[in-house]
């Protein structure tokens, strides 16, 4: 069974969203998501200072497996990526909710929130699947 | 549910990720398949390949027979024990199947791929006419494949004194009966080591014993990545029953001489040797990217001659880059491949990366 925090936010793509207080959101990919992956080995960031749609594909993630598009679950500014991860991929898999972050947003105006899905609704749909 | 091998508790007792393998529920992995990996390189790890299908073949007419059934020639194996790579092909000279061949006590065993299980024993039992041979599949036998460079030392802690003895002598690509197991310095990785191909209710004995001495469990998805960094075929995917063996890398294991021996294919074969010598049939060969990004099965390969395909492709942990088999134009001399619409220069190489934990191309 995958870990899904109660404290974050997920799209039905498999990101996870943390809203900061200071009006940004960190996101990453969910335990199921790295999971399923299986070992990453490569993971390609967005350029800092884009700004991106929600569901524009912005990030590349490789494992052994297979290639997948990361996807912003926000629209907004990137203002921050998780430079570690270039070097460390392997961090998706062992810490996908904490150092193995991949961006940070500036959320916009409308930041089209009102469309992820809650630990409860995430966990149906990854049953789904 | 699919079949299980009687290994499949103990695969969930060691953690494995299940998956659909030809109808099998095979581990892929125990958690990490790039420790898995990186454990049979550096140390020694235990498969579970009992999904593979055994046949024996035996009565008067047996070497006979598979000197026409097979593109190898079985009369190599002067002693009992010997293995042989082989291709089986059908009339076109394509590969039905690649196999390995051992000679035993009794004739022949035969161990060929899990997926072609059914149109295997079809064609080898059609292809008896006239033979006088026997063709049985062994269904109650297991496979463990131990491989590393700690795998003979490992196993060599479990068995009697005389059993360590034989095995220690055994020379790469040679085996030996003991007492109704047969263990044969064989196997698909690139690094020494030995399967048991034995009755399949000690298959779990030997399983706790081997973990219990420090070798590890090594799911299906680290076997690929292995067999690939030494450069081995993987049947379906880089060669099928539309692939020449030509074409597939794989002309080192059709025995043309003695030229008086006929079998299956050969006729075709010839034919191709032409196409190949007239420039006409691909090879396949070995490409790195030692930038980031992986290589993939499937994707489109543009050379100065033409274009191909990559038919196996992984990340090497080894290498820690990605590497690929691929079936381009014969002759290529400059290589890109189209990486998620991006065309990204490679470098081509003889299509063997990795023996004996070590890189061995330029």
């Amino acid at each position: 069974m995958s870990n899904i925090p109660d404290d974050l936010r997920y799209a039905s793509t498999h990101e996870w969203i943390r809203v900061n207080d200071d009006g940004t959101a960190t996101i990453g990919i969910s335990d199921h998501a790295q999971d399923a992956l299986g070992d990453i080995v490569f993971v390609e960031l967005p350029e800092p200072g884009s700004t991106v749609n929600a569901k524009d594909e912005v990030a590349v993630v490789e494992s052994v497996k297979a290639a997948s598009d990361i996807y912003s679950p926000v629209s907004g500014e990137i203002v921050a990526v998780n430079d570690a991860l270039v070097d460390a991929p392997e961090t998706v898999n062992s810490s996908p909710y904490e150092n193995g972050w991949f961006f940070k947003v500036k959320l916009g105006e409308d930041a089209e929130l009102q469309e992820l899905l809650d630990a409860d609704g995430y966990s149906d749909h990854c049953d789904d699947e | 549910m699919g079949q299980q091998t009687t290994l499949y508790q103990k695969h969930l007792d060691a953690g494995a990720k299940i998956v659909d393998f030809a109808g099998w529920d095979m581990p892929i992995n125990y958690g990490s398949q790039i420790e898995e990996h990186n454990q049979v390189r550096t140390a020694a790890g235990v498969f579970d390949v009992s999904h593979m299908t055994v046949v024996d073949v035996g009565g008067e007419e047996a070497e006979k027979y598979l000197r026409y059934l097979l593109a190898n020639d079985v009369a190599k194996l002067d002693q009992e024990g010997r293995a042989l790579y082989s291709a089986m092909l059908n009339h076109e000279g394509n590969v039905l199947d690649d196999l390995i061949v051992y000679r035993m006590s009794f004739g022949y065993r035969v161990v060929v791929n899990c997926a072609t299980r059914g149109k295997d024993l079809r064609w080898m039992i059609q292809n008896t006419d006239g033979f006088r041979v026997s063709v049985q599949e062994r269904p109650r036998l297991a496979i463990l494949a131990v491989h590393g460079p700690d795998s003979i030392d490992k196993v060599c802690e479990l068995v009697s004194d005389e059993d360590a003895e034989q095995i220690r002598a055994l020379k790469n690509f040679r085996g030996v009966e003991l007492d109704g197991w047969f263990v044969a310095r064989t196997g698909y990785t690139g690094e020494k080591g030995v399967e048991f191909i034995f009755p399949n209710n000690e298959a779990p004995e030997l399983w706790d014993k081997l973990l219990s001495v420090g070798v590890k469990p090594i799911g299906l998805g680290a076997r690929d990545t292995l067999r690939l960094e030494a450069g081995m075929n993987l049947y379906g995917h880089d060669m099928d029953e539309n692939t020449s063996p030509l074409a597939a890398n794989m002309e080192q294991t059709i025995a043309f001489k003695p030229g008086e021996r006929e079998f299956i294919g050969k006729p075709a074969l010839i034919a191709h040797r032409q196409l190949r010598d007239a420039g006409e049939l691909p090879e396949l060969l070995g490409l790195v990217l030692e930038s980031r990004g992986v290589l993939r099965e499937g994707q489109k390969v543009v050379t100065d001659k033409g274009d191909g395909v990559i038919t196996s492709g992984s990340f090497s942990p080894t290498l820690k880059h990605s590497i690929a088999l691929a079936r381009i134009p014969i002759n290529s001399e400059s290589c890109e491949v189209d990486l998620r619409g991006t065309l990204t220069p490679v470098r081509i190489v003889k299509p063997n990366f990795v023996r004996f934990g070590k890189k061995v191309f330029e």
